[in-house]
């Protein structure tokens, strides 16, 4: 409990919102990491996955691909990076983006896949070209899981970009290995409290985007108005995050 | 007219779904393709709008082999409709309706305005136009994936088991309708079905295919139950049974045709 009042004050003491390492600073920091990090993997994942989705050739692959990054320990890697690129931010961006790809990759090949065969086939029956079949068809209609991969990778990214201060003088994880060298346990715990609220403030974001994405006809679909509540199927994507804790 | 010339089709696995077929489907008619499942009878209509290409032989639609077009091109000039409508669930009736003109080219509201003109044609109330495909009946989205079929006016409209999932009374309703536009439009229709008195009521030709996909007979349907090729025609169609194998039974002086149950069908008219 004490230790829980040391983070408070460490949270509310004026001296932490102002100046260089501040916590407004350490926040941006956090935040212009984890979005590098999310573009560069978006990048390289999202087109591989929709081309796998929308094949479905390639499909085994991607799960062992994806299967093997994902048994990856983040911070293992970082450390590879670290002493092969050196100190800076590229080694923590490189090590994110290759955890960040597996969720994504599941994200994007789910939701092409999800799309009714039927309906593509129709949709190439009457003449559509197949890049306009990928964004005029499957690409609304997937929408959905594809941005809950978004979702999920976007929480790991976040979660564990503060390991891009263990060789980087970057993001909330300052105040975590700072506290933990200084013993001032106030502001360790104060700094991953800093970072469970904005995982909790952007993962209310990406809840509200993936409703908003359900295109309006299949929404219409799945409530009828004698269905309150519809039993919904939903792809899982993603794994648990249990990143930072080795 | 479109005709096929020795086609034959083997999928990758093996299969063989079409067998040497050669046959002319002649113009402004109905030409109905029935047979039991795994007869061949959708792959012979899939390649008409190249869906499915042959491995030997020629598909030709007014004399020009259909391989030379592009697919693309080949597909938006040609009406396609299909079991459970085949509709976008994220677009709109009208929007659904419109898909081939706009990939076309025309513009917005010129297209959106046929439309609404298809729904007319097929009896449907202009209010749905802006209901999404879940919100309507099977029935309803049957009508629209004709509309959507003839929304870009093409010569061929070809429909792949359209009524084979809705229930008996809306698929008569269904027929009814589609003959009634027949009339009208006078299409070169394409159609496939597995039941037999479907084709007979739709089709000015009735192709009956049987299984390793070969034709065991092309003629009208008045022509196949006069002369079934064989026994398997024969059988297939119900010529010696049933509610087709009608006679003549005397009763109180009028004679009343009478099936191979006993069953009273009507009366000879006099």
């Amino acid at each position: 409990m004490n230790l829980f009042l040391d983070a408070l004050a460490w949270l509310f003491d004026p001296a932490q919102w102002s100046g260089s390492g501040s916590i407004p600073q350490r926040i941006g920091e956090h935040v212009w990491i984890s979005l590098v990090v999310l573009l560069i993997a978006s990048a390289i994942a999202l087109p591989v996955g929709a081309i796998i989705g929308h094949s479905g050739r390639g499909r085994e692959v991607a799960i062992r691909v994806s299967g093997g990054l994902r048994a990856l320990p983040t911070l293992g890697v970082l450390t590879l990076f670290g002493l092969w690129i050196g100190i800076g931010l590229s080694a923590p961006i490189l090590a994110l983006v290759i955890l960040a790809i597996p969720p994504l990759l599941a994200g994007a090949y789910a939701g092409f896949e999800s799309v009714d065969r039927h309906t593509i086939d129709a949709a190439r029956a009457v003449g559509m070209r197949e890049s306009q079949i990928v964004g005029k068809v499957e690409l609304p209609l997937g929408m959905p899981i594809l941005v809950g991969g978004i979702r999920s990778a976007t929480l790991q990214i976040i979660a564990t970009a503060t390991l891009a201060a263990f060789i980087a003088d970057a993001g909330l994880g300052r105040f975590i290995f700072e506290g933990l060298k200084i013993r001032d346990y106030g502001e360790m715990l104060g700094g991953s409290i800093l970072v469970i609220i904005l995982a909790l403030v952007v993962d209310g974001c990406f809840a509200v985007t993936q409703r908003l994405v359900v295109p309006a006809g299949v929404r219409a679909a799945r409530s009828p108005e004698l269905r309150s509540a519809p039993a919904r199927p939903r792809a899982v994507v993603g794994h648990a995050i249990n990143e930072g804790n080795q | 007219m479109i005709e096929f010339r020795g086609v034959t089709k083997q999928f990758p696995d093996g299969t063989v779904a079409v067998a040497g077929v050669d046959i002319v489907m002649p113009p402004h008619k109905t030409t109905v393709l029935v047979g039991s499942s795994g007869s061949g009878k959708t792959t012979l209509l899939r390649m008409i709008n190249r869906m499915v290409d042959p491995t030997s032989g020629q598909v030709l639609i007014d004399g020009a082999d259909v391989a030379t077009v592009d697919p693309v091109r080949l597909r938006r000039g040609i009406g396609y409709v299909m079991q459970n409508s085949g509709l976008l669930p994220h677009r709109k009736v009208v929007d659904n309706i419109a898909t081939v003109p706009l990939l076309r080219g025309t513009s917005k509201a010129e297209a959106r305005a046929h439309a609404l003109e298809l729904l007319d044609t097929v009896g449907l109330d202009r209010s749905l136009a802006d209901r999404y495909p879940s919100q309507l009946s099977g029935g309803q989205q049957q009508r629209v994936g004709v509309a959507r079929g003839l929304a870009v006016d093409p010569n061929i409209l070809l429909m792949d088991e359209p009524f084979g999932a809705v229930d008996p009374i809306v698929r008569a309703e269904l027929q009814q309708e589609l003959l009634r536009l027949q009339g009208e439009l006078g299409k070169t229709v394409v159609f496939v079905t597995h039941d037999i008195d479907e084709a007979f009521l739709l089709g000015d030709q009735v192709v009956i295919m049987q299984q390793g996909g070969k034709i065991s007979q092309a003629a009208s349907p008045t022509e196949i139950l006069a002369n079934p090729a064989d026994d398997f025609v024969a059988d297939f169609v119900g010529a010696n049974r049933g509610k087709r194998a009608l006679h003549l039974a005397q009763v109180d002086g009028r004679s009343v045709v009478v099936d191979a149950d006993g069953r009273p069908a009507g009366i000879l008219a006099q």
